[in-house]
């Protein structure tokens, strides 16, 4: 009896992890439209022109030196990868390591051709780049190691 | 000379490491004594060694030895005492020293207060455990050596990255290394176990005591680094599901499970194999931890400078511990099993409830972790998985946790009944409905966030209360008797309430702050004013200020309520003159209620000044719940069946019993 018992038990608790799993993955596929955000450079972003106002994606790239207009609480600025640049708009207070020239990862969407930018990142390293720049600027020839 | 001395004691230390890794294990399985018996002093050598080696580098620190490359990097004569001692881990090399100096104190702590542990296994816990010191010792010396010296010391250093010029950050890693390395010692537990292929309550009452040790720490050093984004980034925000968040997060979750399936190992002998498979993953998960933090392969907000080569090499160390012992304990697992039988409404099965719930919230996190490594190997596709994912796909596992809690945990061994346990429970389900809707009626409609928050929130807190005043009860009547008997609980049931309460409180915190935060951003004037919930601000005035080693505009900004001044508030902008970082402070008025967090931005070519304002509703109940959390774990901690008598009474009957039969 107790030996059949534990037979049972057994069998009920990988049904409930099976069944756990299987929601988790559920859920992982649901929250997966809305949580992924795919890396764009302004060239691959050039290239989609059927890009749809509602997907939240990431820009990445060098700010374009001379672009930065600061317009009250507004922040407009461009993202350059050498070939092509995308109008940024961002509400907000700036990282401070931002600087014209310097690397940038924005996150938010792209509305009637310029991108607004819900989340401007940055990192606490100051020789920092994000990988993904780093590769855009590669692919286009534009990388300068800095030290 | 302090540096190559420190140099010479790694070295050493290494060496010595790696024969306390096969000796002690050689000589309990062959039974000699003497091999055995190297186990101790081996371990306590290896952490005078370390120690010696620590205190050397924060030597060359505290007395600024530009010499050395590391304290050049990343010190200044300048900086304040407090950051030049605690700049030693504010690198990669030094934290690594840190890590490794942890990890020989877990060591020499259980060669010397382990005299409770049999000789043979005591030898083969501190073998396993001097196998992981042996290759982070290692890579200490091969890919990370603090001591390096350069050819032309400086006149002075590049000194230390602002950011981690704060106490919040001072203190994070050495709580989140004590809980990512305590994990080291369960795994060596674990290993020793299969190899003995011996798991029992005795087993668990070793294991859990460490098991709490890192958990606590680990709380505390995840607390504080969600504190410090708060307050330091100056975004507003406090979690942010970064990688490195998530590789300390997805231990805890582990390590949370595991310090729940000791207690069944413990009372009821059941659910071993699975403790020592959960053992065994809560070390994997802190060593991906480290190898995510340190090899750079995912974008992070913090992380260190990173650098490939290290990378692999703590990915060797992953694939030959997970490796080695998952095989280890395919061999062996199978024969741990039980005798004890449990029903479907069982203090045991809530307890297996709890393993599942944290076992898939982890798994969650884990996927979302990685999934840009797999697509980008894969499909060669570059993306991030950010915050709405894990809102989505891990809070209801956690909220589920938390609704069956309550229960769960009243619930009898062997065998109970959940009718009869949620009876006890109606004055806590009807006041947890009570606070919902009193949360409801408060926001005047809206979102069900906040409500449910309070429900959950409410329903753990007094939950955790009601359990233990009912378990009081049901011996004794009247306020004294009450009183006594709370007197006389075993602290490790005070220990599970106030752990359990420290959840809720969270809990409440962030879904408050979620739900009812109110942001305001503007341009603005020195002399302008606006409200924002209820809050009156006026900017007053910015001014140049002078601090140690920056310079800053702070501003001053006047909060009040009903005409009442409630609090001032100094946001600055600083500017670090060596590395000549610009660096944002926020500044915050800390309430019960409510955090006001003023954030001063650029200065507009117009002169005005762009202000960022946030009031954050409860804000300091998610810290305040944490700290509750892990006042739980050291409350448990001090539990007396932990101390050494109790424990080493049942081993010894065991062992007589073994050896007579």
């Amino acid at each position: 009896m107790p030996a059949g018992t534990r037979k049972r038990r057994r069998i009920q608790l990988i049904c409930a992890a099976v069944v756990l799993l299987a929601l988790a993955t559920v859920m992982i596929g649901y929250a997966a439209r809305e949580g992924i955000a795919y890396f764009r450079s302004p060239s691959e972003v050039v290239g989609l022109p059927d890009l749809g106002e509602r997907e939240v994606f990431r820009l990445g790239g060098l700010v374009e030196s001379g672009s930065l207009v600061k317009e009250g609480r507004v922040v407009r600025f461009r993202v350059t990868d050498g070939s092509h640049s995308l109008p940024v708009a961002y509400t907000g207070i700036l990282p401070d390591l931002f600087r014209e020239g310097q690397g940038v990862v924005a996150t938010g969407r792209l509305v009637s051709g310029e991108f607004i930018a819900t989340e401007i990142l940055a990192k606490h390293d100051e020789n920092y780049m994000p990988k993904e720049v780093i590769e855009i600027l590669k692919e286009e020839g534009l990388f300068k190691p800095t030290n | 000379m302090t540096a190559e001395l420190s140099h010479f004691s790694v070295l050493v230390a290494l060496l010595l490491a790696g024969a306390a890794s096969i000796v002690p294990l050689v000589g309990a399985s062959m039974r000699w004594t003497p091999w055995m018996r190297f186990a101790a002093p081996a371990a306590i050598l290896q952490f005078a060694l370390v120690a010696i080696a620590f205190g050397g580098l924060t030597h060359a620190f505290v007395t600024s030895d530009f010499s050395v490359r590391l304290v050049a990097d990343n010190s200044h004569s300048m900086k304040p005492m407090l950051y030049k001692v605690t700049g030693v881990w504010g690198n990669h090399e030094g934290s690594m020293l840190l890590w490794v100096l942890i990890l020989v104190s877990y060591g020499a702590l259980v060669a010397r207060f382990g005299n409770n542990l049999p000789l043979a296994f005591k030898a083969r816990v501190l073998s396993v455990q001097s196998m992981i010191s042996t290759a982070f010792l290692a890579f200490l010396v091969f890919t990370s050596n603090p001591f390096a010296r350069t050819a032309l010391p400086p006149i002075d250093g590049n000194d230390l990255n602002p950011l981690l010029q704060d106490p919040g950050l001072a203190f994070h890693p050495p709580f989140l290394y004590v809980g990512y390395v305590g994990l080291s010692l369960t795994f060596s537990f674990a290993v020793a176990a299969l190899i003995e292929g011996r798991v029992d309550a005795a087993w668990a009452r070793w294991v859990r005591p460490w098991t709490l040790v890192a958990w606590t720490s680990l709380t505390i050093g995840i607390a504080m680094g969600s504190w410090w984004a708060y307050y330091e980034l100056g975004w507003g925000g406090w979690w942010f599901w970064d990688p490195v968040e998530n590789a300390s997060f997805i231990p805890w979750l582990v390590a949370t499970a595991l310090l729940h399936s000791a207690v069944v190992v413990e009372k009821r002998d059941a659910l071993k194999s699975w403790t020592v498979l959960l053992a065994i993953l809560a070390f994997a998960f802190s060593l991906t931890g480290t190898f995510i933090v340190r090899s750079g392969v995912l974008t992070s907000v913090h992380a260190f400078a990173n650098d490939p080569q290290r990378g692999v090499f703590i990915l060797a160390i992953f694939a030959a511990a997970t490796g080695g012992s998952l095989l280890l304990y395919a061999m062996r697992a199978r024969g741990l099993g039980t005798d004890s039988v449990f029903a479907v409404a069982s203090r045991e099965a809530g307890l297996v409830v709890n393993n599942l719930l944290l076992s898939v919230a982890a798994f969650v996190v884990l996927f979302g972790t990685l999934w840009p490594l797999v697509a980008e190997f894969v499909w060669g596709k570059k993306l991030s998985v950010g915050a709405p994912f894990f809102d989505l796909a891990f809070t209801p596992f956690f909220v589920l946790l938390a609704v069956v809690l309550p229960v769960a945990a009243a619930l009898p061994w062997k065998r109970g009944s959940v009718g009869r346990s949620l009876y006890m429970f109606r004055g806590v389900l009807a006041l947890a409905f009570a606070a919902g809707v009193l949360a409801w009626s408060l926001q005047s409609g809206g979102r069900m966030l906040a409500p449910f928050g309070a429900m959950l929130a409410t329903w753990l807190v007094f939950g955790a209360g009601w359990e233990v005043l009912a378990r009081l009860r049901r011996r004794r009547r009247g306020f004294r008797a009450t009183v006594a008997g709370l007197r006389s609980l075993p602290r490790g049931d005070w220990g599970k309430a106030l752990a359990h309460a420290g959840l809720g409180i969270a809990i409440f915190g962030i879904s408050a702050i979620t739900a009812w935060e109110q942001e305001d951003i503007r341009a603005m004037s020195p002399g302008g004013q606006y409200s924002l919930s209820g809050y009156d601000f006026r900017l007053l005035n910015v001014n140049a200020v002078a601090g140690a080693n920056y310079s800053s505009d702070m501003g001053t900004v006047l909060a009040s309520r009903n005409g009442q001044p409630v609090a001032v508030l100094h946001p600055e902008r600083r500017i670090y003159f060596v590395q000549g970082m610009q660096t944002t402070e926020a500044a915050i008025d800390v309430g019960l209620t409510r955090d006001l967090y003023v954030v001063l931005g650029d200065r507009q070519d117009d002169g005005e000044w762009v202000v960022r304002t946030y009031v954050k509703p409860f804000a300091s109940w998610i810290w305040l719940g944490a700290a509750v959390m892990a006042f739980g774990g050291i409350v448990s901690l001090s539990d007396r069946r932990y101390r050494l008598g109790i424990a080493n009474r049942r081993r010894a009957r065991q062992v007589t019993g073994v050896e007579a039969g």
